[in-house]
């Protein structure tokens, strides 16, 4: 087999060397009843062409050549090809865990550039490319707020991806069933904001932390600094989770949160059928010693010339095992290099040029899309998704848009029943005109409905989508 | 006067390697990398549309050009040690070739943007490769039904004992705690922690295995499950492994694996046929999927019928017109661990190792690991010493107690290996062996490669006997010396800051 | 090594150092040594109730962390707020680098711990497993 550096020859000559008579014997401490007597019933051995053919007939399978306004937490944007020039070079791909770190400073820099560039993104002074992925990021900042706060309550707006919520009730299970709080939902209102003043009831001397995603499920961008007074005032946590890193472009960063949690995905990071992404907590200084995962520290060696290593590490689960502040062993290293390779190539201005070109991809097909039906939560800015309500029915909407080759918006029905045929539509730097005019064509012409309060004035299409 | 020992590395030669500072350090302003498309809408103005919501001030990310980026990224990279350059003895982590069609096929165009809320219909390709993964897994380790959501060991381990937790607690008594040996790898009682679950710490027995005796005496009523290891994390194989199951199964308790080790068993012997109830994988240890400088990883979870109705929604079926579908409408499943269907891309590349290998292949990757491993151990028990007599499977563990006597301990020994063109084995883990050496080559070691580290070895040995001190200060050879983690712990630095 | 004749000790290496109602807590010397470089130390708040035998903080060094447990009841009166800032205190002299000071509800308990011989020996059996 190509990939065992072997002969038989070999492998005969190091069994006679230790003693053993054959490779059975090194196996005898398996019992008699328990071992393999058939070879697995798994495919044959295939060769390298007959691999990738496999994948190419699979990948055929898949959508190919469709324009797409998918969003809802996985978003398309443009992936530099020097990312993966620079992440398929053996010497970062197939490196351990810089555990030893005279011999892993390449990783050790580069994620040390990736706190940093967090930081400055999100306006917090601590980052770190630890969680799995921006919906698990969730469940362990509500554990860290718990820890800080000594409280149990968790709030979390409705607002935020329904998928992050889930995984945020399969974590709190246990904690649910022995302390008797439950993790409590907060509505939004007519703007596609959470709820300001459920909120404010909600909120007690229990509450650990109120959790938000800005911008929202919706692509609404939600009132932080007024969510974070109502939070504070009870001594609660503000937890903002961001899904759609590339709003930071030119959307305000929370400052006034406790923790951001963060899905890098937008980074440079392929959809990919939805992972493997890069999850990253981030939180204020003080909180440093409550924080999951691996942080990389900058020190001196003994000659005093500068390095980095893994520190603060007995937080961590080989040392303090159920004492451990998450149960977190492997980090996103690599996603989070691409997502480094990306925030480096693009640099400060380009993660703002990036936000500009969504935000105008975003207003334009809004207005297109708008005519053909009413999009949703006028009152509130968005980023680079929304919410167009129709009179048609998703499915036939979507049936529809796939003859012409688009992937529309996600009906959002399956989460919020209560927003009818409404579906979520997405713009990034890659939408183009042309897509965006032809899909608002492929949208059967509705008589407008009233727009939404403080929707902007300009509710017709521009000239070329007619 | 006689001149000390100083060992003679043979695998390595000392070399320059460019220095590079962080990337701010290079940054100056309107230095470009990139250059977008001129935009086909509308110029908006982010005031006016977001009003408060706008962002004053932009990030101080570097801005460099494309040439300094990488050059940057490269040096930096040539700075690391990885698989590709040689050997990594770490004990239980299974550091073996990362193929490269796995990257290959991961990147073509319909798998790698396939989007997870894409229409089912125009998502065919990546459900295949889920089932097709799916039904290899189970194949292998024996089990009836299986997972791919969590995204990496401890989060499998997490999922693993949630199903544990979520059976028992149809049967009227979600129990109260999970028994774990005290070899076991941290993120074991970590995760019962996590899930509300009292850990009851259980000592090895002299063989460093279960004490099946003391075992019956343990379980109870209240015990949910034992998380076990097997091999254990010392190599040895748990030959009694049936009764622990029946011993466990008589109370209503489950048998959790951790299947961090099946690097020694993955063709052997299922896990299944053993008596396992659940166990979790690591994709990127036994099935190739790239370290990457530590993670992303992927935890599927396998477990028997009793268990499948808790599994984590969706799961992947086929429906009555043939197609391939998520199916959500799971009641009594344990709910989401993490959003969409897991990390997708490991899937593609576990995947296409385990068709490069077949039945063979895969078989042959477990005897020559196993070998390697009894390799290495009979050719260094002469000169370090084997704190348990039993047979090794894929990894060996020495401790550094005929070494301590000089004064020098096995993060000493693994320091100066560095210095031989070696990544360190695991030090100081397992806990039960103190000053623990833990060494699993894998299979992708050829004869060579083994050979100069069984040398390595035996020089440095020879070093802690007749010159400790070159041991004591290693690493001699690296860009940077032993580095000040107290200071980097009492005084956490976590981020640049412009001067 | 010299331990302070006048504390008491615990077989988990804490000393206590009892001055009518009031006690002094910290760690030993061999605790100290063990551990290693300490980076951080979590204290208790002023007022928190302590009981005997259970964890009321933990010492941080670079690789391990190791709970402290009260070697008497009583109340949180003082935390000694320098070890914030400067945890390498403790190394420099374990004995006068007290962790807590509080006030004891059952001075009593004091009698039991370990005096310094007794503590000394324990330590010296301990060391040759």
């Amino acid at each position: 087999m190509r990939y065992l550096p072997k002969s038989d020859a070999e492998r005969a000559a190091m069994l006679r060397e230790i003693g053993a008579s054959s490779i059975d014997d090194l196996f005898a401490v398996i019992p008699e009843e328990y071992r393999l007597r058939r070879e697995l019933a798994i495919p044959r051995q295939m060769g390298e062409q007959e691999i990738v053919d496999h994948f190419r007939a699979a990948a055929a399978k898949n959508a190919n050549g469709y324009a797409s306004f998918l969003g809802a937490g996985v978003y398309r944007h443009y992936r530099p090809v020097i990312i993966d020039a620079i992440v398929q070079r053996g010497e970062f791909l197939t490196s351990y865990t810089p555990y030893q770190a005279e011999i892993t400073q390449g990783t050790l820099q580069a994620i040390f550039e990736f706190q940093t560039m967090i930081c400055e993104l999100t306006g917090m002074d601590i980052a770190n490319a630890s969680m799995y992925d921006g919906s698990t990021a969730c469940p362990e900042a509500a554990m860290m707020a718990m820890r800080l706060t000594g409280r149990d309550g968790v709030l979390v707006a409705r607002t935020v991806h329904p998928e992050y919520r889930e995984v945020m009730h399969t974590y709190a299970q246990h904690r649910e069933a022995a302390s008797g709080h439950r993790t409590q939902e907060i509505g939004y209102g007519e703007d596609g904001r959470v709820d300001l003043a459920a909120l404010e009831a909600a909120v007690t001397e229990e509450t650990a932390c109120v959790l938000v995603q800005s911008p929202n499920f919706f692509g609404t961008i939600e009132d932080v600094p007024a969510i974070a007074r109502i939070a504070h005032r009870k001594g609660a946590l503000l937890v903002v989770a961001i899904a759609e890193a590339m709003s930071l472009g030119v959307v305000r960063p929370p400052v006034e949160a406790d923790i951001v949690t963060m899905e890098a995905q937008s980074y440079g990071v392929a959809p990919g059928f939805g992972g493997p992404f890069c999850g990253v907590i981030a939180a204020k200084e003080k909180f440093v010693r409550q924080m999951p995962g691996r942080l990389v520290g900058e020190t001196k060696d003994r000659q005093g010339r500068r390095g980095f290593v893994l520190t603060l590490s007995t937080r961590e689960q080989h040392i303090r095992r159920e004492k451990a502040t998450s149960n977190i062993c492997t980090n996103q290293a690599l996603v989070a290099l691409m997502a480094t390779v990306f925030m480096t190539v693009y640099g400060k201005e380009g993660i703002r040029e990036l936000g500009l070109q969504n935000l105008a991809k975003a207003d334009y097909a809004s207005k297109a899309l708008g005519a053909q039906g009413k999009v949703l939560f006028g009152g509130a800015p968005r980023f680079n998704e929304f919410a167009l309500q129709t009179e048609e029915k998703p499915e036939a909407l979507q049936a529809r848009l796939l003859e012409e080759k688009i992937l529309g918006g996600v009906a959002l029905r399956r989460w919020y029943p209560e927003l009818g045929n409404a579906t979520l539509w997405c713009a990034t730097e890659m939408t183009t005109r042309e897509q965006i005019d032809r899909a608002a064509s492929v949208l059967h012409p509705r008589t407008p409905t009233a727009s939404a309060p403080g929707t902007p004035a300009l509710a017709h299409a521009t000239a070329g989508a007619q | 006067m006689e001149e000390k020992f100083v060992g003679t590395p043979k695998k390595v030669t000392e070399h320059l390697t460019q220095n590079e500072g962080l990337s701010f350090e290079k940054s100056a302003p309107g230095k470009k990398a990139y250059r977008l498309a001129p935009l086909d809408v509308p110029e908006v103005d982010p005031s006016t549309l977001l009003g408060s919501s706008c962002r004053s001030q932009s990030a101080e990310l570097p801005e460099l050009s494309e040439i300094e980026i990488i050059r940057h990224f490269t040096r930096l990279s040539t700075w690391n040690y990885a698989i590709d350059l040689g050997m990594y003895p770490l004990g239980s982590c299974t550091m073996k070739y990362n193929p490269r069609v796995n990257e290959f096929v991961s990147r073509l165009e319909g798998i790698a943007e396939a989007h997870p809320y894409q229409p089912e219909a125009l998502a065919q390709g990546s459900l295949e490769i889920m089932r097709l993964l799916q039904e290899c897994l189970l194949e292998i380790t024996g089990m009836d039904a299986i997972t791919l959501q969590p995204a990496a060991g401890a989060h499998g381990e997490f999922t693993g004992i949630l199903l544990a937790k979520a059976y028992h607690q149809a049967k009227g008594n979600p129990r109260k705690t999970v028994i774990i040996p005290d070899s076991a790898h941290g993120t074991n009682p970590a995760t019962a922690a996590m899930c509300g679950y009292e850990v009851v710490n259980f000592r090895s027995s002299q063989q460093g295995g279960i004490d099946v005796e003391a075992l019956a005496k343990a379980v109870t009523e209240e015990t949910a499950a034992l998380m076990l290891t097997n091999p254990s994390t010392i190599g040895v194989f748990e030959n009694e492994i049936h009764r622990i199951a029946d011993i466990l199964h008589a109370r209503g308790a489950l048998l959790y694996m951790d299947g961090a080790n099946m690097n020694a068993l993955c063709g052997k012997t299922r896990p299944g046929d053993f008596g396992v109830d659940v166990m979790h994988l690591n994709l990127h240890k036994t099935f190739s999927t790239p370290h990457g400088g530590g993670g992303p990883g992927s935890g599927p979870v396998a477990c028997r019928r009793i268990l499948e109705p808790f599994l984590p929604a969706p799961v992947v079926e086929r429906g009555g017109d043939g197609r391939l579908r998520l199916n959500y409408d799971r009641p009594r499943s344990v709910g989401r661990v993490r959003a969409f269907c897991g990390n997708f891309g490991m899937f593609v590349r576990a995947l296409a190792y385990i068709l490069a290998n077949g039945p063979d292949g895969l078989r042959q990757t477990t005897e020559d690991a196993v070998l390697n491993a009894n390799y290495v151990r009979a050719k260094l028990e002469d000169v370090y010493e084997l704190p348990y007599p039993t047979p090794s499977m894929h990894e060996v563990v020495f401790s550094d107690r005929r070494q301590t006597k000089y004064g020098v301990k096995t993060g000493d020994i693994a320091k100066r290996l560095i210095d031989f063109g070696f990544h360190p084995y695991t030090v100081s883990f397992p806990l039960i062996v103190p000053g623990a050496l833990m060494i699993e080559p894998t299979e992708s070691e050829s004869r060579e490669e083994l050979d100069l580290f069984v040398d390595a070895m035996r020089q440095i040995a020879r070093e802690a006997e007749e010159n400790p001190q070159v041991v004591l200060d290693a690493p001699h050879s690296t860009r940077v010396s032993r580095l000040d983690e107290t200071t980097a712990a009492r005084k956490p630095v976590l981020r640049w800051k412009r001067q | 090594m010299a331990y302070p004749t006048k504390y008491r000790y615990t077989r988990e290496h804490e000393w206590i150092d009892a001055n009518g109602n009031t006690a002094s807590i910290g760690i030993t010397e061999h605790a100290q040594d063990s551990l290693g470089d300490i980076v951080f130390v979590e204290l208790p708040r002023v007022g928190e109730k302590v009981e005997r035998g259970k964890v009321f903080g933990s010492v941080e060094s670079v690789k391990a962390v190791s709970d402290l447990y009260a070697p008497a009841s009583g109340t949180v009166s003082a935390v000694n707020e320098d070890l914030t800032s400067a945890p390498e205190k403790i190394n420099a002299d374990a004995h006068a680098a007290w962790i807590m000071k509080i006030e004891l509800s059952d001075p009593g308990e004091i009698e039991s711990l370990l005096t310094a011989d007794a503590y000394e020996n324990y330590v010296k059996e301990e060391s040759e497993h």
